[in-house]
């Protein structure tokens, strides 16, 4: 284009395949040679992957158990009825497990009911803030609103209504033998991605300061006990806003019924070599978050993993269904083509 | 102000002064210069962003543009809806623009034309657009008119100039204008200076044919009419120069004015596609209204309770409001199935179709050099779905040229080609064609296949001669002689022409003419005859005659016309002949090709002289002159002595009785309009098959009164409907079968053929009227409309378009087919010809008709069929995207919450899928070029609207087949595989470290592609997914083809097992009929001539002498003598002997 080519068929257009529309091309025919083929070769697929995946799902454990009036738990759920004071309660649930949970254990707590999907709830965070920048520490995102200034004006870190929430029961799992309880270790480190730990949320930067002086002129949000920079008073480096339950809350869920990593079984000792054993156990609850305002129900989920997640039999049934009905299907066709259609007899004009 | 002024002034009579500028200032009349682009550089901006934003599409998301700004509802940032949004009016502009400068160009160079004006005193040459009205101007041959002018004086004798209309009115023979006697003799330039004369006339109008005013010239009044006026477009023709001054100039020439507007076309795809708009729209509403009540009642329930860990707004006082806002906020979320991005892709498929149009080889004409052209790039899918075709006959279906194919002497035929086996051959290009080169002054052109006629000649068969000395005398052609032996002909109608060329070949040229004689060489020798009268031709006669003396003094008069009127004026005692004779005209009928009888009659010397002064005395008769002229020709051409009949091809265009075939097979109509007259174009649909034979009856209506009208199309209604039916019938169940004819259409098998003069259409258009007609004519297989007007072709298409709701596409190369090829739904012109105005109208020009075939066949139905397949995928695409957030509402509470990234939003449609789509609608074929041309009944299912309705729009919303594309080709992969990797790279790098460094809170999902695909479940689901989504979809389409194929799939079927097999030829061969129809006899040209001739007007050299009488021999002898003299040093002798010696003298 563009070119003057002179001579008497200048303007005779290219031959090229391109502008001739003959590029060579795949023009694939449903014909029964294909399809039929296909189609028994998908169901067998799905099938066998059906059935590996059923067979792993089968051998996982799990356990749920709703404390949310369970036990002395009732006391507990009355109390935070009444009101929202800041006192503790601690009450205690007991399980049972009959079968031992071999390999990794990793203990969600759960929340029915309650809805991280909600946008306005989502937005009101300032991942600015939370990723160390000063002058969001200071003045937040007006997405946190109204959860952005206390009622004095001062700025809350973390701001916004994600944090504000945070789930703030604790767990102690322990292990009832004959011989008394045994406290189940459990590491409350490493259970957020690496990338949210060490990326996403950073503290501000010290700069020789302690992490209480960063925060200084900052209040914690409303519904805290403690302040941000105290999250952990185990570990100093678990505090601010790289604590990893803050991390693991502030990843909304995309459900109202989720579970959230709470912590892995810590496998160094015995009876926990080999996972959880079979047995009693009890479960001590700092009880503090509140559920009865949202008819929401709270619990803990035990469970140990497959190569594809927790323990999930939508996906290994999903599969076997859909196996069957390309199969059912696949007959079908295949009766069909060979009364009516074989050969393609109504091909013929 | 005076601007705004002149825009209301509306002008009722109009005043042009000679020579003064400024006195034609005062009423700022339009100046020659044409614009016809839309913007500049500095109204580009504005007005396309105002064009666009009248989009309704644009103007939506304007809208939501704007809402995305409000923070208590924005659920979506503002650039998920800027960055298409920019995109989408770039892309339009930037195509506004390169269309709109092309528009700019081609009006510079038609301003930029030069033409020589009178400026004070001397000739200046100066562009087209400086020409003001009242300026003289001067035109030299074959220039065209440069504006609307009053001729004043020409070159020729009695200031006449010939002007070819072709542009106009699309006749391709010269037409005669004369000035007034008062200003025919302002040849030198101090005269016209001097011209000071004022034109009162009408103000600007379109009618071509008409025009008054009167020229004021020293207190003197001249009536002006149409007859003084040369418009622009006309081509000045055989006239060195001529004067003329102008009177309308620019847009206000009757050409412009003809142009009619432009109006903006769409395609029933594009309608189709506002409505489905509209419902989305709609459904979009519903849905927000539904998440809206969704959210109040959750409000209502769970928010309410929710308020410790989510407290309402200030602003939110209730659940209702809540609800309120959600609306807004699912408007903005859902604003996804809202294609904004359709528009702009559909126009890039449809540039993408038109450069395959342009592409195509195919539709190259190599002897033009003309490739075909899609001027339009918004209508390729309707090509797909055209169900009328309007054709012009010359120059469309024929080539304008016609060729002396065959001839009956004295029952004998000649013209046909025997093989060695005494069987009727074809003619093909290797057959030898006679050798003329005996004869030194023969033309080159002129083929003719049967050596047994040049024998006879030789052999100086006295038949065989009389029949070409007939040829050669009795016709009104000029013959021009460039240099000495190089003979140009002029005949007003190109039959005479092809007649004088054959008898010029068979030995008998005719070289001269003067008022008086016509000059022949007889096989080589020179004949003067004496041309006693011209017994011209009309209409009613059918038949002319001219009297000449030969120099022996027989005077003989030579008649050639249609054959039923010369068979009734023959001599008994040629009965025998006249049945030979008619029966070789029959068969010259068969084959299409247009006859005339020829006939002749020795006068004794006596009887004409008494005839002859009777012929004078009528001629001076001021009343009843005609009839009594006719009278007196009718009592001369009696007793007539047959010698034999002509026939002439009117040369169809290459392959246009293949093409009309192969169109009809796809169950389009076809109509011919013409300019032409009955019987030329009922030939023309004789030997294009349009005509046939074996059809059950052609109904020629041709009443002169509305009443007639009426009477021949109702009975020609019933005629086809069954008699019985219609007259057992009740009025009222008559009425409703005649309102609903469509029925009946199917129904009938007969085949019908309408053919329509213009005066009888004139009537039948009328309102009450148009109905009958429509209905008759939907019932005909055939339809021809002969003599119209270029505006009753505009308004036959407009009749269908209006009532049949079908797709029309009007195909023409004139200027007189300009209007019908606008109100066209698609318009086509031929290119490669002089004629542009065709062109500048269409929507596709290319060089042949034939490519009519290909154009509609092949890229019409692929155009179609991929517009219809993307359109199909769009929708699929976008539903499934979008209703994904309708049903995550139900989860999160009604709350407007996004399921994706927002950048996966904004790039969705745009990055992400739009190339795939693209690629299968740019590239899909399901069915071959070769196969679509093969099966032309693959092109029905467009007709009838079949890929894409309403009814499979729902369809593609509810269950979606996914990826559908025929035909993979390497920029398919390339594009589906490629955006796979485009979203991969773009998730990868929104999400990466480095882009949440920099823009925080634009790219808060860090990570997330990263730790999510390493889990294995993911891939699990994807497997799943699309396994589920794949399988159905497949199922249904397997057994679709297998129980009940289309047409496409048993082509396809056929097509992959007969990969290897070449195309099979498709053979629509010429079928030899045995039949007839009679009187297609071959004259296209108007009365009048005659006259012109004997009275010398016409004649270059000659002196002004008066009207032939027998007595004027010895007045002017010696004056034929001179000419005799000059004639004779030449005469005979080939332009090659002499003009050599004569260039190197």
């Amino acid at each position: 284009m563009g070119k003057v080519k002179p001579g008497p068929l200048a303007r005779r257009p290219d031959n090229s395949a391109f502008k001739q529309q003959r590029l060579p091309a795949w023009s694939p025919m449903l014909t029964a040679n294909s399809v039929l083929p296909f189609f028994y070769f998908m169901a067998l697929i799905c099938m066998l992957l059906g059935v590996w995946l059923l067979l792993t799902v089968q051998s996982t454990e799990e356990l749920k158990l709703d404390y949310t009036e369970a036990g002395t738990c009732n006391l507990c759920f009355e109390k935070r009825n009444v009101s929202n004071a800041a006192q503790p309660c601690i009450c205690t649930a007991v399980f049972n497990i009959k079968k031992a949970f071999k390999g990794d254990v990793f203990f969600y707590y759960g929340l029915i009911n309650f809805h991280q999907n909600l946008r306005r709830y989502m937005d009101s965070r300032d991942d600015a803030q939370m990723v160390g920048r000063k002058n969001n520490l200071k003045s937040p995102s007006s997405y946190c609103m109204p959860f952005d200034k206390d009622k004095n004006g001062v700025p809350i870190a973390p701001c916004g209504a994600v944090a504000n929430s945070i789930f703030n029961d604790s767990f102690t799992l322990s292990y009832m033998t004959s011989s008394g309880s045994v406290r189940v270790p459990l590491l409350r480190k490493g259970i957020s991605w690496y990338t949210d730990k060490n990326i996403k949320y950073r503290n501000p930067s010290t700069e020789n300061m302690t992490l209480p002086q960063v925060f200084e002129g900052t209040a914690p949000p409303l519904y805290w006990q403690k302040p941000v920079y105290d999250l952990d008073p185990l570990d100093k480096n678990n505090n601010g806003f790289i604590n990893d339950d803050l991390i693991v809350w502030m990843r909304e869920a995309a459900f109202p019924n989720f579970k959230k990593l709470y912590g892995v079984l810590h496998r160094a000792n015995k009876p926990f070599m080999n996972g959880l054993p079979a047995g009693n156990y009890s479960v001590e609850i700092s009880y503090n978050f509140p559920v009865q305002y949202f008819r929401g129900r709270k619990e803990v989920v035990l469970t140990t993993l497959t190569w594809f997640g927790g323990q999930n039999h939508f996906l290994p049934i999903a599969y076997l269904v859909t196996s069957c009905l390309i199969l059912l299907i696949a007959i079908l066709l295949t009766v069909f083509w060979f009364k009516f259609g074989k050969n393609g007899q109504n091909m013929e004009e | 102000m005076a601007f705004w002024r002149r825009k209301t002034h509306i002008e009722k009579e109009r005043h042009v002064k000679a020579n003064a500028r400024d006195y034609n200032e005062n009423f700022s009349y339009a100046d020659n210069h044409i614009k016809t682009s839309k913007y500049n550089v500095l109204t580009f901006l504005p007005i396309n962003l105002f064009e666009q934003f009248q989009r309704v599409a644009n103007a939506y998301f304007l809208l939501l543009l704007i809402l995305q700004l409000i923070p208590g509802i924005s659920s979506l940032s503002w650039f998920t809806t800027i960055v298409p949004l920019v995109l989408v009016l770039v892309i339009t502009a930037v195509k506004d623009a390169t269309d709109d400068f092309f528009r700019y160009k081609s009006d510079q160079q038609v301003n930029n034309r030069q033409s020589q004006v009178l400026i004070s005193g001397s000739l200046q040459n100066e562009k087209w657009m400086k020409i003001r009205v009242g300026d003289i101007i001067k035109l030299e041959n074959n220039q065209f008119v440069a504006a609307d002018i009053l001729l004043l004086s020409s070159s020729e004798p009695y200031g006449l100039c010939y002007i070819e209309t072709a542009e106009l009115d699309g006749e391709t023979n010269l037409k005669v204008r004369q000035a007034l006697t008062i200003t025919s003799d302002f040849g030198d330039i101090s005269k016209l200076m001097d011209f000071d004369g004022e034109v009162i006339c009408e103000p600007p109008n379109n009618k071509l044919d008409k025009f008054t005013g009167t020229l004021h010239l020293r207190d003197s009044k001249h009536p002006l009419d149409n007859e003084n006026l040369l418009l622009r477009g006309c081509v000045l023709r055989n006239t060195e120069w001529c004067f003329g001054m102008v009177i309308f100039a620019g847009l206000q020439t009757k050409l412009m004015q003809n142009c009619g507007r432009t109006t903006f076309k769409r395609t029933s795809i594009d309608k189709l596609m506002n409505t489905l708009v509209l419902w989305i729209f709609a459904f979009l509403i519903c849905m927000g209204v539904v998440l809206a009540i969704g959210n109040t009642l959750w409000e209502t329930w769970t928010g309410r309770n929710f308020q410790v860990f989510l407290p309402w707004d200030d602003f939110q006082s209730s659940a209702v409001f809540s609800g309120f806002l959600t609306f807004w906020s699912y408007i903005i979320i859902l604003n996804t199935v809202m294609p904004i991005s359709l528009y702009v892709s559909v126009e890039v498929l449809r540039l993408g179709h038109s450069y395959f149009i342009n592409w195509d080889q195919r539709m190259y004409h190599s002897q033009t050099n003309t490739a075909a052209e899609a001027r339009t790039t918004t209508l390729n899918e309707e090509l797909g779905q055209v169900e009328y075709v309007f054709s012009d006959k010359t120059g469309t279906l024929t080539q304008n040229i016609m060729v002396f194919k065959k001839c009956s002497i004295n029952g004998q035929t000649y013209g046909d080609v025997y093989d060695e086996f005494k069987q009727k051959g074809e003619i093909t290009e290797k057959t030898d064609c006679v050798d003329f080169s005996f004869n030194p002054l023969y033309d080159r052109g002129f083929k003719f296949y049967d050596g047994r006629l040049v024998e006879a000649i030789k052999l100086e068969d006295p038949v065989e001669q009389d029949f070409f000395r007939l040829l050669a005398l009795c016709h009104t052609v000029m013959p021009e002689e460039k240099s000495e032996g190089h003979l140009v002909y002029q005949a007003q109608s190109p039959d005479e022409g092809a007649l004088v060329t054959a008898a010029r070949n068979f030995g008998f040229v005719f070289r001269t003419r003067t008022p008086e004689t016509i000059t022949l060489c007889e096989l080589g020798r020179a004949v003067t005859y004496q041309l006693l009268a011209i017994l011209d031709f009309n209409n009613v006669r059918k038949r002319m005659s001219v009297i000449v003396r030969n120099p022996q003094g027989q005077i003989t008069l030579y008649s050639k016309g249609a054959d039923t009127i010369i068979f009734d004026l023959l001599d008994p005692s040629n009965e025998d002949l006249m049945y030979t004779t008619s029966e070789h005209l029959n068969g010259f009928a068969g084959e299409g090709l247009r006859t005339l009888a020829l006939a002749y009659k020795d006068l004794d010397e006596d009887y004409f002289e008494i005839w002859m002064k009777k012929l004078i005395s009528a001629s001076t008769v001021i009343e009843n002159r005609e009839d009594q002229l006719a009278v007196l020709y009718e009592e001369i051409e009696q007793g007539l002595k047959l010698l034999g009949a002509t026939a002439i091809e009117d040369k169809l265009q290459d392959g246009v009785p293949e093409t009309i075939a192969s169109l009809v097979l796809a169950d389009i109509k076809i109509w011919v309009l013409t300019g032409d007259k009955l019987e030329t174009a009922m030939n023309i649909g004789y030997s294009c098959h349009m005509l046939r034979d074996d059809m059950n009856e052609v109904f020629v209506i041709s009443g002169h009164t509305l009443l007639e009208v009426q009477q021949q199309l109702r009975s020609a209604k019933e005629q086809i409907l069954g008699l019985s039916r219609v007259s057992s019938a009740g009025d009222v169940e008559k009425a409703e079968m005649f309102a609903d004819g469509s029925v009946y259409e199917e129904t009938i098998i007969a085949e019908y053929a309408l053919v329509i003069n213009g005066h009888s259409l004139a009537h039948a258009m009328e309102p009450q009227l148009e109905h009958v007609l429509l209905d008759l004519a939907c019932l005909c297989k055939t339809v021809i409309c002969c003599r119209v007007t270029p505006m009753q072709k505009a308004q036959v298409v407009e009749l269908v378009k209006r009532h049949k709701r079908a797709v029309t596409l009007a195909i023409g190369d004139g200027a007189n087919d300009v209007s019908m090829i606008k109100t066209a739904h698609i318009g086509v012109g031929i290119s490669g010809q002089e004629g542009m105005q065709a062109v500048l109208a269409s929507d596709y020009s290319f060089a042949q008709f034939r490519y009519l075939r290909r154009l509609l066949l092949v890229h019409g139905r692929w155009s179609y069929f991929r517009m219809c397949n993307f359109l199909w995928y769009f929708f699929y695409k976008n539903f499934a995207f979008t209703l994904v957030h309708f049903w995550y509402g139900f989860f999160c509470g009604f709350s407007a919450q996004t399921v994706y990234d927002q950048w996966f939003i904004t790039l969705f449609n745009i990055v992400y899928t739009s190339l795939p789509v693209l690629a299968m609608g740019l590239f899909d074929q399901d069915v071959s070029d070769q196969n679509s041309l093969h099966y032309p009944s693959l092109y029905k299912p467009g007709q009838q609207n079949l890929f894409f309705n309403k009814r499979q729009f729902f369809l593609c919303t509810l269950q979606g087949i996914g990826l559908d594309t025929h035909y993979w080709t390497v920029v398919n992969h390339f594009f589906v595989w490629g955006s796979l990797i485009v979203y991969f790279s773009i998730l990868f790098a929104m999400q990466s470290d480095g882009m949440f460094g920099i823009f925080t809170s634009s790219f808060p999902f860090v990570g997330t592609a990263r730790n999510c695909l390493s889990e294995k479940s993911v891939w699990l689901v994807i497997l799943l997914t699309s396994v589920v989504c794949v399988v159905p979809g497949m199922a249904v389409s397997f057994l679709r083809v297998e129980l009940f194929p289309t047409l496409t799939d048993k082509v396809r079927h056929v097509q992959q097992f007969r990969k290897r097999q070449g195309p099979q030829e498709q053979s629509l061969r010429r079928v030899r009929r045995t039949s007839s129809h009679r009187s297609a006899y071959a004259f296209s040209h108007q009365q009048g001539y005659g006259e012109l001739i004997t009275s010398g007007k016409n004649m270059k050299m000659s002196t002004p002498s008066s009207t032939g009488s027998p007595g004027r021999t010895p007045q002017s002898s010696t004056w034929i003598e001179n000419m005799l003299k000059r004639k004779n040093t030449v005469s005979c002798v080939s332009d090659e002997s002499t003009g050599a010696p004569a260039k190197t003298d």
